[in-house]
């Protein structure tokens, strides 16, 4: 626990940059609502004729006149990038930061074992990255019912939890390519963020690319599939989990058998 | 028994050498030397010994445990002093204190206070705006506030000014002197010299000479100085030669014999001849080390 406890102390000014950016990000979007919703009628035919484009963030199936709908487009963009880039930034660093500041031969000089340090370190990005999620969800709950909305809890559970596994899935494909390197990690982390990000939107617009719903989390996280079909896709979220289980395995692998330095 | 045991030991960093086939033994309870170049593989032997890189062949024990099976059984008995000691920002030194020694699952808080009082370290300091020497002095105070059965320091006094040199090995030989194993590595030869009671060398990747420090500077070259005109043609086994107006100096391993009669046959004014000192034949080992091992070999 003594690193966890370090890991989280360590990481908290990231923490509340980012933790307070989505946040503030998400209720901006939400209290915007009211104003849309006058709006409504032309707001809808606009954006429901601007075609790829709205197919690309699911546009064209979502009511942007009802609370969800609106919800699922914009709050949901920021929810999903937001917190994917901070889940990929947070796992990416963790181990090969201490190799890139030059911080490991302290930490590996001490009788901890290499397997006990990973499991650790994986323990405090989730840690933050639940704690990042329910303020998220409380932030969202509470800006609701402050413009004085009906809370779609069904909708919103479901959409809350899918962000949730999609960023610990992401978290855990960085995860494991932190152990493998050392400098130059952030860019990676943010970069493969943002790679799944636009694979979901090549996704959405074209049929043929259909297939890479199975390579990016952002493929589960799809507003518009979980509003009409009220649950979560189990298969892409299973297909998600095992990659991530598969990276993070690798990582202990080669973090335990590897040279440092 | 022995705090350190090499068996041909080697580490190759791809096609670089690192070190190889080293054979090294340090007793418990010694004080020990490990003198070399920048690059001839200190760092690497140590950092193999610790478990931070794996090596590619040979055996090595630390108290008596295997490096590679029981790395985390060596760590919990050994203090390190890495040659470059880097905390994580933001910290306090007492804070790093703490961490390290909540690592070991150990409270060393109070020996820890009292090494800050004696390297006059302000506990209340953050990491990051210490001096390199004041960094140090939190890797010295992490490495030793455990107690551990053995000392492996990397570089240990480089960045501190002579006062804190001097308490420092002070220190040292309390816990020396307490039974404390101190293995420490250094390129400074003056400090081995008035320090340490036994020493190795090493030059590219292998140990080159290693015993006694009183035995390691026995050679039978000497220091000759001479003042005035000699012809020193036809004389074999100088080296080091330095010629400045009517004074010449170099360090001698021939007969002395012709020595004598070649200064015979000059016009001498004056002549020393002493024993080198331990930095001359330092560079003695560096110039020639790899013949001297192969001669001792064979």
């Amino acid at each position: 626990m003594t690193l966890v406890r370090h890991e989280l102390r360590q990481g908290t000014t990231a923490f509340a940059v980012w933790a307070g950016s989505i946040a503030g990000l998400l209720a901006i979007c939400i209290f915007l609502f009211p104003e849309m919703k006058s709006q409504m009628e032309a707001v809808n035919s606009v954006f429901a004729s601007m075609g790829s484009f709205t197919a690309a963030f699911g546009m064209d199936r979502l009511n942007f006149g009802t609370l969800i709908g609106f919800y699922g487009v914009e709050c949901g963009n920021v929810l999903g990038l937001g917190g994917a880039l901070y889940a990929s930034l947070c796992a990416v660093n963790i181990l090969s930061k201490e190799e890139n500041d030059r911080t490991a031969e302290f930490l590996l000089s001490h009788p901890v074992s290499r397997a006990r340090i990973v499991t650790e370190k994986l323990a405090a990005v989730l840690i933050q990255l639940t704690m990042m999620n329910l303020l998220l969800y409380g932030v969202s709950l509470a800006s609701i019912a402050a413009i004085g909305e009906e809370i779609p809890w069904k909708e919103l559970n479901l959409m809350h939890l899918a962000y949730f596994l999609m960023q610990m899935e992401l978290a855990g494909l960085c995860f494991g390519l932190s152990a493998f390197m050392r400098k130059g990690s952030a860019g990676a982390g943010l970069g493969i963020a943002a790679m799944m990000y636009f694979l979901n939107l090549a996704a959405n617009i074209s049929e043929k690319a259909e297939f890479l719903k199975y390579i990016t989390p952002f493929g589960y996280t799809e507003s518009a599939d979980i509003v009409s079909s009220g649950c979560l896709d189990g298969k892409l979220i299973f297909i998600g989990m095992l990659y991530a289980a598969a990276a993070v395995a690798a990582g202990y692998w080669q973090y335990c058998t590897k040279d440092i330095h | 028994m022995e705090a350190i045991l090499t068996e041909n030991l080697t580490k190759c960093y791809g096609k670089a050498r690192g070190i190889t086939n080293l054979n090294l033994t340090v007793e418990e309870g010694e004080f020990f030397g490990f003198i070399g170049p920048n690059g001839a593989g200190k760092s690497t032997t140590i950092r193999t010994l610790l478990g931070l890189i794996h090596p590619s062949g040979g055996e090595a024990r630390v108290l008596g445990l295997d490096i590679r099976r029981d790395r985390k059984q060596i760590l919990e008995q050994v203090g390190y002093l890495p040659s470059e000691a880097v905390f994580y920002s933001g910290m306090r030194v007492r804070d790093v204190l703490k961490l390290s020694a909540a690592l070991r699952g150990l409270d060393c808080a109070g020996e820890g206070e009292a090494l800050c009082r004696r390297l006059q370290l302000d506990p209340a300091r953050r990491v990051d705006e210490l001096s390199f020497g004041n960094r140090k002095k939190v890797g010295i105070v992490c490495a030793l506030q455990h107690k551990p059965r053995l000392l492996i320091l990397d570089e240990p006094t480089s960045g501190l000014d002579p006062l804190m040199q001097r308490e420092f090995y002070d220190i040292l030989r309390e816990r020396n002197r307490a039974g404390t194993t101190v293995f420490l590595s250094s390129h400074v030869l003056s400090e081995i010299q008035r320090n340490c009671s036994r020493a190795a060398v090493i030059r590219e990747g292998g140990i080159i000479a290693c015993g006694s420090v009183e035995t390691l500077a026995q050679t039978s070259a000497r220091r000759v100085t001479v003042h005035g005109r000699i012809c020193l043609d036809g004389l074999k086994g100088i080296r080091d030669k330095n010629e400045s107006d009517g004074t010449v100096s170099f360090l001698y391993s021939g007969e002395i014999g012709h020595l004598l009669s070649c200064l015979a046959a000059g016009t001498v004014t004056d002549v020393s001849i002493s024993e080198p000192d331990l930095e001359e034949i330092f560079m003695h080992y560096y110039e020639e080390g790899s013949e001297r091992h192969d001669a001792g070999q064979a």
